[in-house]
């Protein structure tokens, strides 16, 4: 195990390049949030390395990023970025320069790989992507379904640096028999009888990608500790729940992973849409995998009054890796949509800024809302997908606002 | 990680030379201080419940039925592990029932 569980070490500096951005104290600021749903209200909190973030749980730490984040810069910052773990038993202290990741299993040359290794013996990447958890939103699901309750905060948008998982795996030599490769990170359960938190690729999915990443730098930056300092896996595309952090293990496996963390949680209906009835039962499912394509208003919060006259809507849009082809936005509720403009682009996987020019009338409600079109084909709908999980939500968002 | 270690600050070690390389990093994050409301039961719950999770963690989900809340302490029992004696599992969802429960 390459992390010790050391409390405070005294005479340290906080002018390094980790805690640069980030201030030498936190502290749990004052103040609450209260979130669209049943028991939605939260603290807000100041985790280590963290601004004050929307806490749903200290222990594991589960903090979302408070929606009014997403409107500033295109890429989330690093004190702002949600943070999930599943199980308590995080190490509180990790040394960077002793942390290696094994490659072993269906492999002809097993590698231990420190930070250094991955910095100077393979080619550097940087890919701008969107990490959403699984569950972003479960909170919203109606009917209510058990599970963290996140708003629309459990994600953000990161420029990640590292290299190539493929590289990586060139370097050790698949054998013909590896099917799947299989991710642990440093995370443990409290019990030695819960399942350890492990997930699985299919070799397939691997090579297919080809962009998945091994990142040391999140943003420029070392990751903070809760988002997987020092390296985590970088799946662009798809859910964060693959996104392993504090990386230790990759293992090329000649089966098909039937952890409860695969085989049991974090599945999606097989059924058109992902989506069932809360009375449905017996229907096929499959690990939950790409995201949906999503949009959002930004500069606009739900109920919010607008000042009459010219102004600009702002808000972003992604998609499980084709990229934004379009966005519209509606003032009708959906009745009528005309086309955004789209900002820069950071590439497929990123958030794609977007905005949209209104002539608010004095006295006058609209139901604002947006739609994206990825390149996919996909595009969203009125309608919320439900399933037990909690997963996939991408409804076209509504937003009420009246202009005084 | 207890929640005694649990504190209200942060340091970082690194090799200040190579930037943004690999240092020590250690976190001592905000203590866990929600606790379980009184009542009957209540022991059950610290007992049972906060061996692996936050007590926050319950108060923020939805109101959930009779059923729902012995699924989801059944599931921390077979699918998590927790050493939960299966004789008390009603008392456990009783308490929750009287916290957040939907009857």
């Amino acid at each position: 195990m390459r992390f010790d569980r050391r409390g405070f070490l005294a005479g340290a500096t906080a002018a390094t390049a980790a805690a640069a951005s980030a201030p030498a104290t936190a502290a749990t600021m004052p103040g609450t949030v209260t979130l669209p749903m049943e028991n939605g209200t939260r603290p807000l909190v100041a985790f280590p390395q963290k601004r004050p973030l929307i806490m749903l749980s200290p222990r594991p730490p589960l903090l979302e990023t408070p929606f009014a984040v997403f409107d500033g810069d295109v890429l989330t910052p690093n004190d702002a970025f949600y943070v999930r773990w599943h199980l308590s038993g995080i190490p509180q202290t990790v040394d960077g320069a002793a942390h290696r990741i094994r490659i072993h299993g269906r492999v002809k040359r097993p590698l231990s790989l420190s930070v250094d290794d991955l910095r100077t013996k393979f080619a550097p990447v940087s890919i701008v992507a969107v990490n959403q958890c699984s569950g972003n939103s479960r909170g919203l699901f109606a009917p209510r379904v058990a599970g963290g309750q996140w708003d629309n905060g459990a994600m953000g948008n990161a420029r990640w640096t590292g290299v190539r998982l493929t590289d990586v795996l060139a370097k050790a030599g698949l054998e013909d028999g590896a099917r799947q490769i299989r991710f642990h990170g440093l995370e443990r359960p409290v019990l030695p009888t819960t399942p350890p938190f492990v997930k699985a690729l299919s070799l397939d999915d691997v090579t297919d990608h080809g962009d998945i990443l091994i990142a040391y730098e999140m943003n420029g930056a070392p990751l903070p500790l809760l988002n997987g300092y020092p390296v985590r896996l970088v799946v662009p595309g798809w859910f964060a729940t693959y996104w392993m952090k504090m990386l230790v293990d990759i293992e090329a496996i000649d089966t098909v992973d039937d952890n409860f963390w695969m085989k049991t949680a974090y599945r999606i209906p097989q059924t058109p849409g992902n989506t069932v009835k809360p009375t449905d039962t017996g229907y096929p499912t499959v690990p939950i995998n790409r995201l949906a394509v999503r949009s959002f208003i930004t500069s606009v919060a739900d109920g919010a009054t607008l000042h009459p006259g010219a102004q600009t809507l702002r808000g972003i849009a992604f998609d499980g890796g084709s990229g934004i082809a379009a966005v519209d936005v509606s003032t009708d509720g959906g009745a009528s949509w005309r086309p955004a403009r789209l900002g820069e682009d950071y590439g497929d996987y990123s958030f794609r800024r977007w905005e949209f020019d209104l002539h608010a009338t004095r006295g006058k409600r609209y139901v604002l809302a947006c739609r994206a079109h990825a390149h996919s084909g996909e595009t969203q709908t009125a309608t919320a997908v439900w399933n037990p999980g909690g997963y996939l939500r991408n409804v076209i968002e509504t937003y009420r606002v009246t202009v005084a | 990680m207890s929640a005694r270690t649990f504190r209200l600050a942060f340091v970082a070690l690194a090799l200040p030379l190579l930037g943004a390389a690999a240092g020590t990093v250690t976190i001592n994050a905000p203590a866990d201080t929600v606790r379980f409301k009184p009542g009957p039961g209540v022991n059950l719950a610290v007992a049972n419940c906060m061996t692996c999770h936050s007590a926050a963690y319950i108060y923020t989900q939805p109101r959930l039925t009779r059923a729902q809340w012995t699924g989801e302490v059944t599931k921390m029992k077979a699918a998590y592990g927790a050493p939960i004696d299966a004789a008390t599992i009603p008392g456990i969802v009783d308490y929750l029932m009287t916290q957040d429960g939907k009857e």
